[in-house]
């Protein structure tokens, strides 16, 4: 019994375990440096376009294991039309940001439809608006770099060299106060909410978590928050992209797992033809899936072309595989259905860390690539065996 | 005495947890219909997976003596050259293949880089006529029907030259006539000395076709009745199934009130929605009262699902036409979702395929179809999703430890429990219930009439689809007998018997002849 409990909790947070893993390794090897403020710092800056996408993704994915090819193309596409409306046609930057938005959700509406309402198979949908839109953004920018000299927009999507939040409270070098705050803050907010919810449940009188694991789970986790705004205030503070990071996990994560919305895309993965019996409208849940990976593709094409202070027509190649990787290392099931979205934020942490740490250590890119896709395949290897594990 | 082909002995299986057989015993004698009942997870289906390798020899405690050695099976292909085939309740077969390809999948006639197609068709065709199929061997699969598959299959296991045929609730998906076809098929086996083992839950059909029956409870053996010595009764081997006396297999409905008319069809029509100039429904008038439950008798492929189907706000078939009126009123059901806010619920009879997500756990299997009945703005609340589970497990007695288990996990009687639980949240006044006891053992069978039962104490309307006959004639109060998509009958309880039903269903097929 003891064992089996074991085995369960090893099952759960295996990606978690993996990742501790993982980075002990690197530290080993980088001799402490991937641990480094400045790298760690890096690590969200860097990677921050890889969250967005990956969470647009698990929709995707949650609904029959169902992928996106075509969101590193609407990512360049997108930037190419803000940048050029910002810097060679003199659009007003809030002007560019709204239409940059509105052509990212009406690009994924556009594929939306076809899968969701004609039912063409979203690979072959998304692999044809990968081609349209990679070939359209070379149009868009004639085949040039536009660089993007607005420090607004810049400075509002994380980009250029000053990219964190400033640090009002004062600190002095070294140590940014407000970082700080904000992560005992996060914490505080996170205990509240967990005590708040066993009120409630002990008043209706409903089944608790024991108390033992729930403070166990309480204070690892205010102690990773801590440990790493400790880390960022070490350095510069919080970097800006990190703040949009967290206001999509925080909303999509509050979707998927609270809203009824959020239910009907695991259920669609789980069994669309139950769920279309149960007067649950399924095309709409593909609709709403594709459409939303738009809506989020733009949102990365800005932090993108911010962060790079230019648009390029090569920009976003390999996104939609970063994205597509992280999910399914974060435990979203290629057959639909199973993943959440901060299973997903781990994956893509998982893929960070691995980036990261094999550039410190100098490893040859294209052996890094060889690492990135076997990882990948024993992730989902994973998943596989311990379906079939669960049937016997 | 006849040689015993094949001996289980003390035969245990266990899984993390449960002992899912304890010291089974089981002798076949060569020659025999050797039939296997129980109810659902008693262990049938276990024994047999021993038999035949999936669990492989080691994972058990116990001796297989097959044809007077002891057998140790690694793997299904061990028991398959000994010549144990067994035919599982779900075909496998490929259904853009065609029969031949099928019949030798991995038994490939020819040399491995070159098949010989010829031989492949002409063995393929010679085994079909020994088990009754006109059809050539170059048909593919999903061209026939259900019951031609299930005699593929019997062709696909006599091509592996089969000593001991085990057939798996072989006629669960099979109309009256095709199991009785399937029946015969195996006397006539037996006469040429073939040994084979059914496992069924239609008691009739077991003690027509079986010389031994064999009781399996829990994990192990009751009984072992034999034909020759023993009076098999039905009674007694329900006895023996589920350990009690049942007195009576439908439980009374007392003090029920009959009311008005809640809902009606009339002439109602519906075709195919690929082949569209099929008419699977014609013409189609019924009504339903408040606090009766009404039958639907028919053949599978009657065209009583699609009725059901094209009812619930037209989710099956293309060109539906006809009046619904639920309440008096007329209502233009255009989706699932608007049949059941007119409070009409219809429970599938294919669980596994249209009703329940089995990766899920039965909680939110429960609040699928009324997801807004736990949330506020959208907002599940999910302590109340939970409490609302776990009154329905207590109220319908679902076996399982908590809700949050998978729906996977339970058996089929359990599934049916969660099924219904699902849509009697969904609060409807009239249920469609499709084959609602398919699949499933006497104990929960009984249970689910008395859920029935109850329904439509509380003034609800319930239509039961169903194919077996003695429980139409059991629970109904009108029964409506449908064939070849046509109304061909309306018979009050008290005239009804299964000579009378079945006497419209051919009257009708000669007319159509």
């Amino acid at each position: 019994m003891d064992k089996a409990k074991v085995m369960a909790g090893v099952k759960k947070y295996t990606m978690i375990i993996a990742l501790l893993l993982v980075t002990l390794f690197f530290t080993w090897r980088t001799g402490g440096k991937i641990l480094l403020p400045q790298n760690v710092s890096n690590l969200i800056a860097q990677n921050a376009y890889v969250f967005v996408l990956a969470t647009g993704m698990l929709l995707c994915i949650l609904t029959g294991g169902n992928i996106d090819l075509s969101v590193g193309s609407i990512v360049c596409f997108v930037g190419a039309v803000g940048a050029t409306l910002m810097e060679n046609k003199g659009v007003n930057v809030w002007v560019s940001i709204l239409v940059m938005v509105l052509v990212g959700t009406a690009i994924g509406a556009w594929q939306a439809f076809w899968i969701a309402y004609v039912h063409v198979p979203p690979f072959i949908t998304t692999l044809s608006g990968m081609l349209v839109f990679r070939g359209l953004s070379n149009v868009v920018l004639q085949g040039m770099t536009v660089s993007i000299t607005n420090e607004f927009f810049v400075k509002l999507f994380g980009g250029g060299a000053d990219c964190y939040i400033p640090d009002f409270l004062g600190g002095g070098e070294g140590m940014n106060i407000t970082c700080m705050v904000a992560g005992v803050l996060a914490c505080a907010i996170y205990v509240v909410i967990v005590l708040r919810g066993r009120m409630a449940r002990a008043k209706k009188g409903y089944e608790m978590e024991a108390l033992a694991p729930a403070v166990t789970k309480l204070v690892v986790i205010c102690l990773v928050i801590l440990a790493f705004t400790y880390k960022l205030a070490q350095y510069k503070g919080i970097p800006t992209a990190l703040l949009w990071v967290m206001v999509v996990v925080f909303i999509y994560g509050y979707i998927t797992s609270k809203t009824t919305t959020g239910r009907y895309f695991y259920a669609v993965g789980g069994n669309e033809k139950a769920t279309k019996l149960s007067g649950i409208n399924t095309e709409r849940v593909y609709f709403i899936a594709y459409t939303n990976m738009g809506f989020l593709a733009a949102l990365a094409g800005m932090l993108t072309i911010a962060r790079m202070t230019s648009a390029q027509p090569t920009y976003g190649q390999n996104y939609e595989m970063d994205a597509i990787g992280s999910c399914f290392i974060g435990g979203a099931s290629a057959y639909g259905g199973v993943g959440t979205v901060p299973g997903v934020i781990v994956g893509a942490v998982l893929m960070g860390v691995i980036n990261l740490g094999m550039s410190i250590m100098g490893v040859d890119a294209n052996y890094q690539r060889v690492v990135k896709g076997l990882v990948l395949l024993a992730a989902v290897i994973f998943d596989v065996v311990s379906k079939k594990g669960g049937k016997n | 005495m006849a040689k015993i082909l094949l001996e289980m002995k003390n035969i245990t299986k266990t899984f993390p947890g449960v002992k899912a057989l304890d010291n089974v015993n089981l002798k076949v004698e060569e020659g025999e219909i050797h039939a296997l009942v129980g109810e659902n997870g008693a262990g049938k289906s276990t024994l047999m997976n021993v038999l035949s390798g999936i669990y492989p020899y080691g994972s058990y405690e116990g001796d297989i003596i097959y044809d007077g050695e002891v057998c140790k099976f690694n793997k299904i292909k061990d028991s398959e050259e000994k010549g144990i085939v067994i035919i599982h309740q779900e075909l496998a077969l490929i259904p853009y293949m065609t029969i031949g390809e099928n019949m030798f999948l991995g038994n490939e006639r020819g040399h491995k880089f070159a098949l010989d197609w010829n031989e492949t068709y002409g063995k393929a065709d010679e085994l079909l006529k020994t088990v009754g199929l006109k059809e050539s061997s170059r048909t593919l699969i999903k061209d026939i029907g259900v019951g031609k598959q299930q005699l593929v299959e019997i062709a696909k296991a006599l091509a592996k030259k089969v000593r001991l045929l085990i057939l798996d609730e072989p006629t669960s998906s099979l109309n009256e006539s095709d199991s009785q076809a399937l029946l015969e098929l195996m006397l006539q086996f037996k006469r040429e000395g073939m040994t084979s083992i059914i496992i069924s839950h239609k008691l009739n059909e077991v003690s027509y076709v079986a010389d031994k029956i064999t009781v399996i409870r829990d994990g192990s053996t009751i009984e072992t009745m034999d034909k020759k010595t023993d009076a098999i009764t039905e009674d007694r081997i329900i006895k023996g199934m589920v350990g009690r006396d049942l007195t009576d297999r439908f439980p009374k409905r007392e003090n029920v009130k009959i009311g008005d008319i809640l809902m009606e069809v009339r002439n109602w029509n519906v075709y195919h929605p690929l082949y569209t100039e099929r008419k699977v429904v014609d013409n189609v008038s019924m009504n339903v009262r408040r606090g009766e439950v009404v039958g639907i008798s028919g053949l599978m492929g009657a065209g009583r699902t699609e009725l059901a189907m094209s009812i619930f706000g037209k989710s099956y078939g293309t060109n539906i036409s006809g009046q619904l009126f639920i309440d008096g009123k007329e209502v233009h059901l255009r989706s699932v979702r608007e049949a059941i806010n007119n409070k009409l619920a219809y429970v599938t009879e294919d669980r596994k395929g249209n009703g329940l997500i089995l990766t899920n756990p039965i909680k939110i299997n429960t609040t699928m179809a009324n997801l807004d009945a736990v949330s506020t703005h959208t907002v599940i609340d999910k302590d109340k999703e939970y409490g609302i589970a776990v009154d329905y497990k207590e109220k319908l007695h679902t076996k399982c430890p908590t809700v949050e288990q998978n729906v996977g996990n339970l058996s089929g009687g359990n599934q049916q429990k969660v099924l219904l639980a699902k849509w009697m949240f969904a609060d409807p006044d009239v249920l469609i219930l499709d084959e609602p006891t398919r699949g499933i053992d006497v104990g929960a069978k009984y249970e689910i009439y008395c859920i029935i039962n109850q329904l439509v104490a509380e003034g609800k309307s319930v239509i039961m689809i169903s194919s077996e006959l003695p429980e139409v004639l059991g629970m109904c109060d009108r029964i409506y007998v449908m064939n070849e998509g046509r109304m061909v009958g309306e018979l009050d309880r008290s005239e009804a018997s299964q000579e009378v039903i079945m006497s419209y269903i051919l009257k009708s097929s000669n007319k159509g002849a």
